[in-house]
């Protein structure tokens, strides 16, 4: 049993809903959730940004998810921190691999 | 997200707010200038059954709330999916499922209902002292007059809303489209007397 606590995304959106949007529905799918979010770049009708969620158990699903839900498209996952619930505290780092 | 959230929401996304407030305006006023052309020229007319004046003024309050709510649904949901189209292209994936795919389906409708309610409610505010009349109750005025008056009061709440939402003197606006509503009944005063 593993646990992925922090994921890094690699997102386009467009401008509506805004950043802030995007982030609370994020953060609302768990109790613990943290989320960073930076825009990369914004073009004429879209942003590409980066979204970081951590917390004790995040759920990639529903993160994906709200993600489409508000309209964006995920382009790759860049990084991801996993732990091992026997180990306590393991970590698994990773290199942008795409979805 | 709450039932009630979510209009909100797929009106913030679509940026609609602006367009749900014009068509209430431009609606409202057709609809109360609609109903004072009616009223006046039948107090130009002379004597006519009260019920008579009701029915043909709620005629015309139908009439433009489902030409508002029809108009307004099929050249929104135009609008909202060419505006779909673009982003989609822009995205480069399929929208359908997502906040802005619910807004081509929903904003549409909700455009439509304000723009057809809006001159329906606006007109049959008019037709109360008509409908009390018509009731037996004792008016101030006319029952034509108060109707009259009940117009232009709302024509001119309208200019007060208008001039909240540009953040220009209220009392102004609202004598601006007094005045066009005041010029409507000359008009058609001057136009019935000759």
């Amino acid at each position: 049993m593993t646990c992925v606590t922090r994921i890094l995304l690699d997102v386009l959106k467009p401008h509506h809903p805004s950043c802030l949007e995007l982030a609370r529905a994020i953060a609302a799918i768990g109790e613990d959730y943290r989320v960073r979010l930076t825009v990369n770049e914004m073009d004429e009708k879209t942003e590409t940004i980066q979204i970081e969620v951590s917390g004790q158990a995040v759920d990639f699903d529903a993160v994906q998810a709200a993600i489409k839900a508000m309209g964006g498209a995920l382009h790759s996952i860049d990084a991801v921190d996993v732990r091992g619930s026997s180990a306590g505290q393991a970590q698994g780092g990773a290199d942008g691999s795409g979805t | 997200m709450k039932p009630l959230q979510l209009p909100v929401f797929l009106l913030r996304i679509t940026r609609s707010q602006g367009i749900l407030r014009r068509y209430f305006v431009v609606n409202g006023f057709d609809g109360a200038l609609t109903m004072l052309g009616l009223i006046t020229g039948f107090l130009v007319s002379g004597s006519t059954e009260l019920g008579v004046v009701i029915n043909v003024c709620l005629g015309a309050a139908i009439a433009l709330a489902v030409s508002g709510v029809s108009s307004a649904y099929v050249s929104e949901t135009a609008e909202r999916l060419r505006a779909l189209k673009q982003l989609e292209a822009a995205m480069i994936t399929d929208l359908q499922d997502s906040a802005h795919g619910k807004a081509v389906r929903w904003v549409p409708v909700l455009i439509a209902l304000v723009n057809g309610s809006a001159p329906l409610v606006i007109s049959l505010l008019i037709l109360t002292p008509l409908w009390l009349a018509d009731a037996g109750l004792v008016l101030p005025l006319a029952p034509l007059l108060n109707a009259i008056v009940v117009a232009l009061m709302l024509v001119f709440l309208l200019g007060v809303y208008l001039g909240r939402v540009a953040g220009i003197s209220w009392l102004r606006s609202g004598v601006r489209t007094l005045a066009l509503a005041l010029l409507t009944t000359g008009l058609i005063y001057l136009l019935a007397d000759s």
